[in-house]
């Protein structure tokens, strides 16, 4: 019974070192962050003098919605198609290695993959449009594992009902089994909004770090979190940066506030 | 009485394993039939292969032939609209996680109704149809999931007629429900006899002898006998129909 104490001693503490690292994080990068929060940081304009983030944060959203434009769609007709139209076989089986692979792989070897197809082959240059490609191919792992996950979890029993009325494959699978997946759907769009609002390695040779607002998909521009690396590696704001991850983390964990509440609405059917 | 559904040496086969051997059966217009036997002597199969929710199995092989009012199911019927005709009730109720109103029109709209006023008349008729109206009228666009298990049952009863079938298949409908909403479903066939040809697969003896007018006994894929519900269970010809009946079968 001592053994068992101590399992559940070591589990306790476990749980609380984890919470305790978060916790101690959020509070300091709101204890250096919060007092140089300064209304000159929210400048419409950037200048060397006020290294506003407003627009890194108009060039954040512009990036996360056109990465998700593209794998969003991708990702979710690959992950319908591996779940309800593929039958086993070798080309089945080379995508989910493909897919894995994919996942695997670091965020800087995506980002010098996109300087040297977008950026130099495509003639692109440094551009939210290399980036948000980049950022694209990057998150469609995600996507794909989380789509096919919330398609394999609707219950058999759906497609059955579905089919023994008469309804044919695509409309059992765009009609039953698609709307009883959104939430599984949103949760992996969720996380690959996180991994874009947070990624630099992947963005830094293919959107550039110039500090204002984009004019175009085809002009550079930093994003937040890349804002925040180039201000704390230059070393001559690091309170600026600290105030900046105080947005980001608040800019993040909105979103994911904003997404939850959406999946809650979608699936108000679900129990 | 015409024949409706005709089946003439049906095997059917999982890739090796044989499930069904050549089975002969016709069920006739506006009767209840029900199919009995010990678990895993192929009730399920077999009432899958009419509506060919078998064609989902992929090492699956038929031989024989179905046909409905005269024709070959697997040839000269469009496999869509075989299912209209002939709808399917599962053991566990499936109602789709949307509004009880949207269960209701998914059928009709894959058919293609569009029409609201059509659609709010199919959606009240097939909901009294299957004796569901009054407790659900006031909350349609609440989601069907939240219904008990006996109501959402009936709703997947609602959603086969809401097609407008002519055979409804119902395999062990009620043995997921408590008693009281068994002897609902239960009404509910009488009810529905008198325009539906209904094949319903049940465990349970009482059951099949309480709804039914014909009953066929299988045992291990194979069809011992069928006749009518009073002779099945007063003078069995088969020894092993018997034993099965007086409960003296695993
Ligand atoms: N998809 C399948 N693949 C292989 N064998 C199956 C499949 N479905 C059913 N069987 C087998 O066919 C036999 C009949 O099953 P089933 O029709 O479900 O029996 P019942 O409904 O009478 O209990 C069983 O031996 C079962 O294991
Ligand atoms: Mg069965």
């Amino acid at each position: 019974m001592n053994r068992y104490k101590l399992i559940r001693f070591g589990v306790w503490a476990a749980a609380f070192m984890s919470a305790a690292t978060l916790f101690i994080i959020i509070f300091y990068i709101l204890v250096n962050g919060v007092p140089h929060l300064t209304p000159d940081l929210f400048s419409w304009r950037y200048t060397s003098e006020n290294v506003s983030m407003t627009p890194a944060i108009i060039n954040t959203a512009v990036m996360t919605v056109l990465s998700l434009l593209v794998s969003v769609p991708l990702g979710l007709f690959t992950a319908i198609y591996l779940v309800e139209y593929s039958r086993a076989s070798r080309f089945l089986t080379f995508i989910r290695l493909a897919v894995q692979t994919l996942a695997g792989i670091p965020s800087i070897v995506y980002g010098l993959f996109g300087l040297i197809f977008f950026v130099t082959f495509l003639s692109w240059g440094f551009s939210i449009l290399s980036g948000a490609l980049t950022l694209a191919i990057m998150v469609l792992p995600v996507i794909i594992r989380t789509g096919e996950e919330a398609l394999i979890a609707v219950p058999v029993s759906y497609r059955e009902g579905s089919f023994a009325l008469g309804a044919t494959r695509l409309r059992t699978v765009f009609r039953v089994v698609i709307p009883a997946a959104v939430p599984g759907i949103m949760a992996g769009i969720i996380l690959a909004i996180g991994r874009i609002a947070g990624e630099t390695a992947a963005l830094i040779y293919t959107a550039g770090t110039v500090a204002k607002t984009i004019t175009g998909v085809t002009s550079s521009g930093r994003t937040l979190a890349v804002h925040m690396y180039v201000l704390s590696s230059e070393g001559f704001n690091t309170d600026q940066a600290a105030a900046t991850a105080v947005v980001l983390l608040v800019l993040v964990a909105g979103m994911n506030a904003l997404s939850l509440y959406i999946a809650k609405k979608a699936v108000s059917y679900e129990q | 009485m015409s024949s409706k559904f005709e089946v003439k040496e049906l095997n059917l086969f999982f890739g090796e394993f044989q499930a069904l051997y050549n089975i002969n059966l016709q069920f006739s217009e506006r009767e209840v039939f029900a199919l009995i036997g010990p678990s895993g002597c192929g009730k399920s199969t077999f009432l899958k292969t009419l509506n060919r929710m078998n064609d989902l199995v992929l090492n699956c092989k038929i031989t024989g032939d179905v046909l409905l009012d005269g024709k070959d199911i697997f040839s000269a019927i469009d496999v869509n609209v075989l299912r209209k005709s002939v709808g399917m009730v599962f053991q566990k109720p499936n109602p789709f996680a949307m509004s009880i109103y949207e269960n209701i029109a998914f059928g009709p709209k894959t058919h293609g109704v569009s029409k609201k006023a059509e659609l709010d008349e199919i959606v009240e008729m097939s909901l009294s149809a299957a004796a569901l109206w009054d407790e659900v009228k006031d909350r349609l666009k609440k989601s069907a999931l939240d219904l008990s298990g006996g109501q959402q049952q009936r709703l997947c009863v609602a959603r086969s007629l809401a097609v407008n079938p002519e055979v409804l298949l119902m395999d062990e409908p009620t043995s997921a429900l408590d008693p009281l909403s068994t002897l609902k479903i239960e009404e509910l066939i009488c009810n529905l006899k008198t325009k539906y040809t209904i094949i319903i697969v049940t465990h349970n003896m009482q059951q099949a002898a309480r709804v039914s007018d014909k009953t066929a006994f299988f045992l291990l894929g194979q069809l011992i006998e069928a006749d009518l519900t009073d002779k099945i269970f007063s003078s069995p010809k088969d020894k092993r129909t018997e034993d099965y009946i007086t409960g003296r079968f695993g």
